[in-house]
């Protein structure tokens, strides 16, 4: 039987890959990449406390989180796009137009 | 409680080390591959493994869920917008920022944590060996609709309000200005 700490470790190594993603990485693109995983390692998380307290709650809430993922994710693209239209880069440290 | 020798409990253990396996594997490559379309398409891999991973989780409505959104909906706008915004210079160019070994500390000093938090609240989680839950959630589809739809039900229409406004915002956004 696989215990709530396998799931647990799982998506702590997800959720470092993401992070790591998100402050490493120059490319926006890449970088939004990161942020769904880390909204995937919350659902793993989600999932297996909703399995370990025999609720269905927990998956409910996974459900609003994938909304949530769907609206960054269209919102966050949108902005790109309109950001390289106006600058032709997609590097995120040649985004400084508010740095003085 | 299943012992090692039992089959059921032996596939059990196959299936999670392969799904984690390959998750946590083409993870890695999302974010060290230079092209951007191979690290959409490893992330399409990662998705497909956490799908496993929900269904041997008993979570059928999510495992359909995360394939149907997530790789047949968010994943074709990300390649969408790589293919209008792929730039062949910034292949060329330096993928990490000159400090990525200071976001690599800081990644490691929250893992760090997050497992000393993992060990000491040990005790309210049964071990590996311990019996499964007692509740089975079954059928899983119709008792995520019932909680969704009577005691969720505010969020969930806040979400669609959620959803209406991410979309006009997408098109404002993305629109040219005149």
């Amino acid at each position: 039987m696989i215990g709530t700490g396998h799931y647990l470790f799982l998506s702590l190594a997800l959720l470092l890959i993401g992070v790591v993603g998100v402050v490493t990485r120059r490319n926006v693109i890449v970088i939004l990449m990161s942020i769904e995983l880390i909204l995937n390692a919350v659902n793993i998380n989600l999932v297996a406390f909703s399995r370990l307290a025999g609720s269905v709650e927990g998956q409910v809430f996974a459900i609003f989180i994938i909304t949530d993922a769907a609206a960054e994710a269209a919102v966050g693209l949108g902005i790109i796009i309109a950001f390289f239209r106006n600058r032709e880069t997609v590097l995120s440290d040649e985004m400084d137009l508010l740095k003085w | 409680m299943g012992s090692s020798g039992d089959p059921a409990v032996m596939l059990d253990r196959i299936l999670f080390d392969l799904f984690a396996g390959l998750a946590i594997l083409s993870a890695i490559l999302v974010v060290t591959r230079r092209n951007v379309i191979h690290s959409a398409i490893f992330l399409i891999t990662t998705l497909l493994a956490t799908a496993g991973i929900f269904l041997q989780l008993h979570a059928e409505f999510l495992f359909i869920v995360q394939i149907i959104l997530y790789v047949g909906g968010i994943m074709v706008l990300f390649v969408f917008v790589i293919m209008l915004v792929n730039l062949d210079v910034s292949l060329h160019q330096m993928q990490f920022r000159r400090q990525w070994w200071v976001g690599l500390l800081l990644a490691l000093a929250l893992g760090a944590e997050t497992v000393a938090a993992i060990y000491i609240g040990r005790l309210g989680l049964p071990g590996p060996n311990t019996a499964p839950p007692a509740a089975v959630l079954e059928p899983n589809t119709e008792l995520v609709g019932r909680v969704l739809f009577t005691a969720y039900m505010l969020p969930f229409e806040i979400a669609s309000v959620l959803l209406l406004v991410a979309m006009i915002g997408a098109v404002v956004m993305a629109k040219r200005r005149t």
